[in-house]
């Protein structure tokens, strides 16, 4: 398993379009992605419960991945939060 | 009549009969449905139906207002495909045995109590799109189709509250504005109006009873009027002639230079008196700032108003107008404008009084402190500063003294700043009579017209009873002006008006034939002065 913290810089927190994106870029990788905020555990397939999360600007969440592909699939997904949020 | 104050999102006026438009609030029965399958495969195809129109929709509006307008269509397509979502509704489907339309009813109100309920304004809304994407989908299960579009005659459109989706649906060219009870100003239909420059008023107690009545929705105010009279009727029509005129006038002359038909160039600037007025200077297309007046920053205050303070503001406004000119006027209170902590005495005359720049130079900390502000916010874009009442040149030689020590203070702390212009107003007769010398000391000179008038004519134009007297085109004064411009040129500086004769649009090619440079006005005359000067020969 591999995983990474990151704190969130975007303006509106972990909102919709990202988190849209954010889906579709995990939906491609076989591993296991989840993102931990405060204790609650949210797969980075669930757009809705990654909304709900209420990440906002500042707040560090915790990203873990697991699966076949864990090593390509965390490197693009940390890439993908740098560019994003 | 009726009148109501609400919160409005464009500052546009409009005037039209309303069409009061009731969502189709489907109501979704609890049916049970034996055939979970066929009712799955009923969902399936309903969401690759709303998936098609929401596509349709985010197309549509891409065209009509742009990428950031057309985002949340691509949201809406996501969160419709979002598992839990889904397998909440199919769950119910299959073990409550209930139809597909109740199952997504149910779900998109649980959904969107979540982000109801959350404490952050963003997320609250996003409770709007859920239930935007379960009524999608419940009308494609009951086989409705999408009907938003097809109004007879333009109207103003009132509701509750609109979908995004409807408002993209809606046909423009039948739409004048929209009220609405519920909504806030960064909601998606806020935005969306705000792209396609529709006026819109918020917060306003819509009702149905208003359906097919007359009103006015005024976005300048906030105020909408159900029933208006005869006044109101004919007001409204007046301001939105005007407001045509002007928008018209942009279209056709927006980015256009100023020039006249022989290609001689003259820069017209904006007078404004505060950060907010920026916005206004922008949309008339303003070529820079003529005239900043800094009065407010004291006139507003209960103290000297910090370096800090005005530092924030002048780079606030150097920043809006993004690299255009912008002339800052320093200080110009006197004993006839009250501010209870600069302490001045009444006086005799106060329009001959201790005012201005004879502040500024008593008590110097108070300039130098405006000074360094914006010195400072020079940095930050494209500065020029200017000096009121100016009567000799020792003043303005001891005005450039104290620029240079405040440059100083400034590179021993490391501070940037850039080389400001420096230039003086021409509005005593004095100023004009020297402006030969004076031209020698700074870079430009702006004739401020109302007091040039007033000291020129010795007339008090508060005063009524001297209007007989009184002649705002007198020679004397066109005088002083051609003869301004004339010495400005022979060193080499260039001239400009910000004082109300600059908009005098019977003096335009007066002005231009004397070979002035620059015409600093109020933002609403830029694009009709544009419009004149090009026809000038």
């Amino acid at each position: 398993m591999k995983s990474f913290e990151y704190v969130i810089q975007d303006e509106l927190g972990l909102h919709a379009r990202p988190a849209g994106l954010l889906v579709k870029e995990a939906k491609q990788f076989a591993s296991k992605i989840n993102l931990t905020k405060d204790g609650k555990t949210v797969s980075a397939t669930q757009l809705m419960m990654l909304m709900s999360m209420g990440a906002k600007r500042g707040a560090t969440i915790t990203v873990t991945v697991e699966g076949e592909d864990e090593d390509v699939a965390c490197a693009a997904i940390e890439k993908f939060f740098r560019e994003n949020l | 009549m009726e009148q109501y104050e609400g919160k409005s999102i464009l500052r546009k006026i409009a005037m039209g009969r309303i069409f009061f438009y009731e969502k189709n609030h489907a109501i979704v029965k609890r049916e049970r449905v034996e055939d979970s399958e066929a009712e799955l495969d009923r969902f399936a195809s309903a969401r690759r139906e709303a998936a098609r129109e929401l596509q349709d929709l985010y197309e549509k509006a891409l065209k009509e207002v742009g990428e950031s307008g057309a985002a949340i269509f691509e949201v809406h397509q996501m969160m419709l495909d979002d598992e839990d979502y889904c397998e909440s509704v199919c769950s119910m489907i299959r073990q409550e045995k209930v139809s597909a339309a109740y199952a997504a009813a149910v779900t998109g109100d649980n959904f969107s109590q979540m982000f109801a309920s959350m404490d952050d304004n963003y997320m609250k809304e996003r409770a709007a799109d859920i239930r935007d994407i379960s009524e999608r989908l419940v009308r494609v299960l009951h086989g409705d189709a999408a009907d938003m579009g097809s109004l007879a005659e333009p109207v103003i459109l009132a509701a509750d509250d609109l979908a995004p989706s409807e408002t993209v649906q809606l046909d423009k060219s039948k739409l004048l504005g929209f009220v609405t009870v519920h909504g806030s100003a960064n909601s998606h239909t806020a935005i969306l109006a705000r792209t396609m420059n529709i006026p819109a008023v918020i917060g306003i107690p819509v009702k149905k009873e208003w359906d097919g009545k007359l009103a006015i929705i005024d976005g300048f105010t906030g105020t909408v009027i159900i029933e208006p009279n005869e006044d109101q009727i004919l007001k409204t029509r007046a301001q939105m002639e005007e407001e045509a005129r002007r928008a018209n006038l942009l279209k056709k002359l927006k980015g256009q230079k100023t020039v006249t038909q022989s290609g001689r160039e003259i820069h017209l600037y904006a007078n404004i008196g505060g950060v907010s007025d920026t916005a206004e200077a922008l949309a008339n297309d303003a070529e820079g700032i003529g005239l900043f007046r800094s009065e407010f920053l004291y006139l507003e205050s209960d103290h000297y108003p910090t370096e800090d303070e005005q530092f924030q503001v002048y780079r606030l406004v150097a920043q809006n107008m993004a690299g255009k000119k912008v002339i800052i006027r320093t200080l110009d209170i006197g004993a006839d404008k009250n501010v209870d902590y600069f302490g001045l005495d009444a006086e005799e005359n106060p329009a001959l009084g201790y005012r201005a720049i004879r502040i500024c130079l008593t008590q110097e900390e108070i300039f130098k402190t405006q000074l360094r502000a914006l010195l400072r916010a020079s940095a930050f874009g494209n500065i020029s500063i200017m000096f009121p009442m100016i009567i000799s040149v020792k003043e303005i030689v001891r005005i450039k003294e104290l620029v240079e020590e405040v440059k100083a203070e400034l590179r021993v702390i490391g501070t940037t700043y850039r080389d400001v212009e420096l230039g003086v107003m021409i509005e005593t007769p004095a100023a004009a009579l020297i402006s030969r010398e004076l031209a020698k000391e700074v870079d430009f000179f702006s004739i401020g017209t109302n007091d040039l008038t007033q000291y020129t004519l010795a007339i008090d134009r508060q005063n009524p009873k001297l209007d007989p007297f009184y002649d705002a085109h007198h020679p004397a004064v066109l005088r002083l002006i051609e003869m301004t411009v004339e010495n400005g040129h022979r060193e080499g500086i260039w001239v400009g008006i910000c004082g109300e004769l600059g908009a005098d649009m019977e003096l335009t090619k007066r002005f231009v034939e004397m070979g002035i440079d620059e015409l600093s006005v109020s933002p609403a005359f830029i694009l009709p002065l544009r419009e004149l000067i090009r026809k000038i020969h």
